[in-house]
């Protein structure tokens, strides 16, 4: 699974994008948001942090399929 | 409804989108680059955007405006890319009957946009850059 990132969290990782190892345990939004601030610790100190899944805000209960597309979503910041 | 994102913004596309013989009143708003930010000297800012997921949220905002509001017509322009003090980088426009309709639906659109729209800028300063509204 692949995971798009944007603005300050593609400077976190460093990369355009995370690529979610096949056997690690995501069933929800939730457990995925979990499992990327586990990962880069530095996303947990973000002001907010959404997950869309084929481009839509996501709730944390929401299941995940690697057949989606999915996105972290930082702080938004247009106008 | 006319929903863009573009490279450079064309202040003339969403005046000549919204006129109309029937329209009464068209509000507009500019959102420009400012060459200072709590007290620093900007220099330039760079905007990035999640393009399909931004401009499926900006239509959903003028779906909305046009149910809160009696609107005739809606444009939600957003630059991306690297920007300089005094250049343009959003523009929402109404057309309306009566002019309250059109500055109520522009406030909401422009506020609602900047807590919903996955667009991102990140400031440049003399000294260093920051990504806006990352951090509480």
């Amino acid at each position: 699974m692949e995971i798009l990132l944007f603005g300050i969290t593609r400077d976190i990782a460093g990369k355009p994008r995370i690529t979610v190892p096949a056997d690690t345990p995501l069933a929800t939004v939730g457990d995925l948001k979990t499992w990327l601030g586990d990962q880069y610790p530095a996303i947990k100190a973000l002001s907010s942090v959404a997950i869309a899944v084929d481009s839509e805000y996501a709730e944390d209960s929401q299941t995940i399929s690697s057949h989606s597309e999915i996105a972290l979503i930082p702080p938004v910041s247009g106008g | 409804m006319l929903i863009r994102i573009v490279e450079h913004i064309d202040l003339n596309e969403a005046p000549a989108y919204l006129v109309s013989e029937e329209t009464g009143a068209i509000n507009l708003f500019v959102g420009t680059v400012r060459n200072h930010s709590k007290g620093k000297t900007v220099l330039h800012l760079d905007f990035e955007a999640y393009e399909p997921m931004a401009v499926k949220e900006m239509e959903k905002l003028g779906l909305q405006a046009k149910v809160k509001w009696p609107l005739y017509e809606v444009a939600i322009i957003h630059a991306v890319g690297h920007k300089l003090p005094g250049e343009p980088v959003v523009v929402i426009g109404v057309s309306s009957a009566h002019r309250e309709a059109s500055f109520e639906a522009c406030r909401w659109l422009i506020d609602e946009l900047k807590k919903t729209v996955p667009i991102w800028k990140k400031e440049f300063y003399e000294d260093n850059s920051v990504w806006v509204n990352a951090h509480p």
